[in-house]
């Protein structure tokens, strides 16, 4: 059996994609997992996208903790006889995974951008080395852990003929010697990077937050309207929220067109770009490494270039 | 307070090639160092033992020249090392039981430390797995700590969400880049560290019949072929220039 978990629905619907293939090729079920309360119009929605049965684990667990939520899917492993586990690769699935494999003594393999069978065995590929090169690792033993990352693989369509059965079971799991004391929501203002066709990016180069119009406006006139950043403007500064950070750590882009102002081009930071179309690099510094992962560039003050950029722009566009 | 604080060596990335030829990746001779955020994680410890007294213990899984980096931890503070080498065969599942049986040997632990994934493969799972297999708590991507007496609590860089966690001893945590700004040792904690201990354990001594359960096939590299056209006289002209180029390109649209 296939087993696909994530908290994120969106995630859960494109592993359903990939899950209902490797199922179909190894010639067994699809499950998709629901950790916390029934809810019926989930589990209709994960049938209609591929999975031949639903697990809903009851549990009164509130928030996702890693030591809790390994408990129920080792326990959900053991009784559905999963060989396959597929997880989301967000940052909750990012710690899940792992520390469910050391309990069920096996292997995972993080983020795969690919997932295949090869001379029967389950195949991954994932990006190491900072973008430098794709590592190609096989399973030899069962259960097989995986995670993917959003927007790897496409959702199925809806097929509403598409028929499954739910399963709902109680657990109990005992509670973790940790205890969430806050949790606080990141303010979103919905965008997308990884859609995007044109962004624009600020690093450390900007000296206070409220330069950051100076790549909205040129973001503005491109049409693309959609700004990025470099890690220490959202991690540390948190001058721009989570969904604009660009690189290893943060979100994996191709725009057509990629603009990096004022970032120094570390290899984190190209591994998130370096699959964008043209990439413009504006650095007052000759030697920044960003000029060497560019298509074009300009060596200069980016106070004086930007202004002078987005209008340039304006005036070509018409 | 005993603190375990787990140091990879890994390849310099920014100094990684990949052969235009083969495409495949150089790792030959490229420049080895300790993974960044482990160096965060080592001075999260330093800090925790100037408030709370105690001893750090470097724990190692790495190839003999790890000893040279082992060193730069000692030097920041560590007091003690122990450098356990590669097995042939070797993928998470194994390194993680070997650093495992390591702190089980050690006995004694309260907080072990790791960083949030290491600079080479970027996988973030020996902490996790790490705290699976002893059974304790694990706190995933720190952003700051407090330790107390009988209790730690950390502040999570969760993505679209900052989580706030507090849990009892043992723990493991799992840190990021923005914890804290490494320090640099001066030229006295360098010389001193020469006489800190660095304990060779064998993999024998730890476990046997370990096997790995994953398998590398293949490493092939990711070339990355750019114009580099760099303009740097007036800004005008560049700006111009650039524009242009743009146009030609047709991103413009
Ligand atoms: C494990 C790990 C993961 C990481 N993940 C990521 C990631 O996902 N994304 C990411 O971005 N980073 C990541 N990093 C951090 C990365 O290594 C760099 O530290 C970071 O990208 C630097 O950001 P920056 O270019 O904005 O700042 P800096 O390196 O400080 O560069 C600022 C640049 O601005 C230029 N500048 C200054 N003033 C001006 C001016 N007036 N006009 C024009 N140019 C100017 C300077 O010449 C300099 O090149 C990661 C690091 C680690 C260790
Ligand atoms: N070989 C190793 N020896 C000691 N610690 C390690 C080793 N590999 C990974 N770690 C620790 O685990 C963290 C995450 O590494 P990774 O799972 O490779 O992303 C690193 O930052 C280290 O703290």
């Amino acid at each position: 059996m296939v087993l696909v978990f994530s908290d994120d629905k969106k995630l859960t619907l494109e592993m359903l994609s990939k899950g209902s293939e490797l199922a179909k090729e190894l010639g067994k079920k699809l499950t998709a997992v629901v950790i916390g309360k029934n809810d019926d119009a989930l589990a209709k929605e994960y049938i209609a996208h591929g999975a031949d049965k639903v697990f809903v684990a009851e549990t009164d667990i509130e928030s996702f903790k890693a030591e809790e939520y390994t408990e129920l899917l080792e326990s959900i492993i053991k009784e559905t006889g999963a060989e396959t586990v597929l997880i989301g690769s967000n940052k909750n699935g990012k710690e899940l995974a792992p520390r469910l494999a050391s309990r069920l003594n096996t292997g995972c393999v993080t983020d795969c951008t690919n997932l295949y069978f090869k001379d029967k065995k389950l195949t991954t590929e994932r990006i190491v080395y900072s973008g430098n090169a794709i590592a190609v690792e096989q399973f030899n033993s069962k259960p097989q852990i995986a995670t993917i990352p959003s927007k790897v693989f496409d959702p199925l369509p809806k097929d509403d003929k598409h028929t499954g059965d739910v399963v709902k079971k109680k657990f109990d799991v005992e509670k973790s010697a940790s205890k969430i004391l806050k949790i606080q929501e990141m303010k979103s203002e919905g965008v997308n990077v990884e859609d995007a066709e044109i962004i624009v990016s600020c690093g450390r180069g900007f000296k206070n937050k409220d330069d950051i119009k100076l790549v909205d406006d040129l973001a503005e006139i491109l049409k693309g309207r959609t700004v990025g950043c470099s890690r220490p403007i959202a991690a540390d500064l948190k001058w721009l929220a989570e969904e604009h950070w660009i690189g290893l750590s943060g979100h994996k882009v191709k725009p057509k067109l990629y603009i990096a102002a004022g970032i120094s081009g570390q290899i984190q930071h190209i591994a998130g770009m370096r699959d964008s179309g043209v990439i413009v690099a504006i650095n007052k510094d000759p030697e920044a490494l960003i000029f060497k992962s560019a298509d074009y560039g300009i060596v200069g003050d980016l106070y004086e270039i930007l202004p002078k950029l987005t209008n340039a722009v304006k005036e070509k566009m018409g | 307070m005993n603190i375990i604080v787990c140091a990879k060596q890994v390849v310099d990335v920014s100094e990684m090639k990949v052969d235009s030829s083969t495409k495949k990746p150089i790792l030959q001779g490229v420049p080895q160092k300790i993974s960044d955020i482990d160096k965060n994680a080592m001075e999260e410890a330093i800090k925790i033992k100037d408030k709370h007294g105690g001893k750090i213990t470097v724990l190692t899984v790495g190839p003999a020249d790890a000893k040279e980096r082992i060193k730069e931890l000692l030097a920041m503070g560590a007091d003690e090392g122990i450098l356990i080498p590669y097995p042939d065969k070797y993928d998470y599942h194994v390194v993680s039981t070997l650093l495992t049986e390591a702190i089980k040997k050690i006995g004694e632990y309260d907080i072990i430390l790791c960083g949030e994934a290491s600079i080479d493969l970027f996988s973030g799972q020996i902490g996790p797995r790490l705290a699976g297999l002893l059974g304790i708590p694990q706190i995933t991507y720190a952003q700051s700590v407090n330790a107390e007496k009988d209790k730690i609590t950390a502040d999570r860089n969760m993505g679209d969400k900052s989580v706030t966690t507090e849990s009892t001893y043992p723990v493991l945590i799992t840190v990021t880049k923005e914890i804290n700004e490494p320090r640099l040792p001066s030229l006295m904690q360098i010389l001193g560290a020469a006489n800190k201990p660095i304990n060779d354990w064998t993999v024998e001594s730890l476990a046997d019949g370990l096997n790995p359960k994953i398998d590398a096939v293949e490493l092939n590299g990711i070339p990355m072929e750019r114009k580099n056209i760099i303009y740097k006289d007036n800004v005008d002209e560049s700006v111009k220039n650039l524009v242009d180029s743009l146009a030609k390109e047709g991103v413009l649209r």
